[in-house]
């Protein structure tokens, strides 16, 4: 696990690439760093989806994929990106998708959360013991994308649902199906997200 | 990997599927309320569908690299097989989304969590 992280680019490098790549923007000066940025960020997201998504439409002996559909797939990721940049909008959102080894260290922690929680439902829904209550707990992220992923990473993990989010703070209200007496506030988050709050912040932060 | 061995693996995959399914549809009837209700129906057909679609990307896998099919279009199972992968991926984002939203409309239109033990948001309205 440690090797792992270690062998992760460690936010100074981040950093560096970043830098580049704005100053490179700069010198072609076409758009503001951040903004040519977040576009040609989204505008490559836009175009591997498209072209996964027509995968297999050429003739499979010679390319797999049809030129035809390459050509729309470039026009259309272009337009996408020059309206969608504006939703996305935040260039300290798109800083994540550096983060993608991350991520593969990531999905198969959660597949195990996730398998837990069903065994966790299947018991509950079988023996019909349950202890809610809606509980609210301070995980400290800074970022709304932060928020998002912590959010959505503990409604498909063992016995809580996100109800609400205070906007502000970033505070979680979370029903929480078996409720347990916790004394800190740090133990409250730790047993209500395990290491979630955690993994929400190294992936967007 | 002969057909037989894709089958088995395929049936073990729905009926694991069906489990889960299943299990679903029970808690939405023996669950008091609406917050717990959801627990089961997200959770449940979320993973539910993860083992649908690995069923169906086993069998994609199989046509595409079976010999005796090479002669059928190779690409429509490689379509087929991708788009799973993505309703795959769509579905793990949009799944706890929805039920976030079920979730917290249910409780700005002011339905109370039954038996609950401790409710922290009462002391924000």
């Amino acid at each position: 696990m440690c090797k792992i992280v270690t062998l992760l680019p460690n936010n100074t490098h981040l950093n560096s690439y970043t830098v580049y790549a704005k100053s490179a923007f700069e010198i072609v000066g076409v758009m503001e760093a951040p903004d040519m940025f977040t576009f040609l960020v989204t505008f490559l997201g836009v175009f591997v989806l498209y072209l996964l998504l027509v995968w297999g439409s050429g003739d499979a002996d010679t390319a797999y994929w049809a030129i035809e559909e390459v050509f729309a797939g470039l026009i259309l990721s272009l337009i996408s990106a020059g309206v969608a940049r504006m939703m996305l909008g935040k260039a300290e959102n798109t800083k994540m998708f550096l983060k993608w080894p991350l991520f593969i260290v990531y999905v198969p922690i959660f597949l195990v959360y996730l398998a837990k929680a069903n065994i966790d439902v299947a018991y509950r829904v079988i023996t019909g013991r349950i202890n809610p209550g809606i509980v609210r707990i301070k995980p400290g992220l800074k970022t709304d994308l932060g928020r998002t992923v912590l959010a959505n990473s503990i409604t498909l993990t063992p016995g809580t649902l996100t109800v609400d989010i205070d906007k502000e703070k970033g505070d979680l209200f979370v029903h929480w199906i078996n409720v347990q007496e916790t004394k800190s506030e740090e133990e409250k988050v730790k047993a209500v997200c395990g290491s979630f709050s955690d993994w929400a912040r190294r992936l967007t932060e | 990997m002969s057909w037989d061995w894709a089958m088995i693996t395929m049936v073990v995959l729905v009926v694991i599927s069906m489990f889960f399914m299943l299990l679903g549809a029970i808690g939405l009837h023996r669950f008091p309320d609406v917050y717990t209700r959801l627990h089961a129906a997200t959770k449940a057909t979320t993973f539910g569908s993860i083992f649908l679609a690995i069923a169906v990307i086993v069998y994609a896998v199989f046509r595409i690299t079976d010999p005796e099919t090479l002669d059928v279009n190779v690409g429509s199972y490689i379509t087929l097989a991708v788009h799973t992968f993505i309703a795959l991926v769509a579905l793990l984002i949009t799944n706890p989304t929805g039920a976030h939203a079920i979730a917290s409309a249910a409780r700005k239109a002011g339905v109370v969590p039954e038996q609950a033990v401790i409710d922290e948001y009462e002391e924000v309205e």
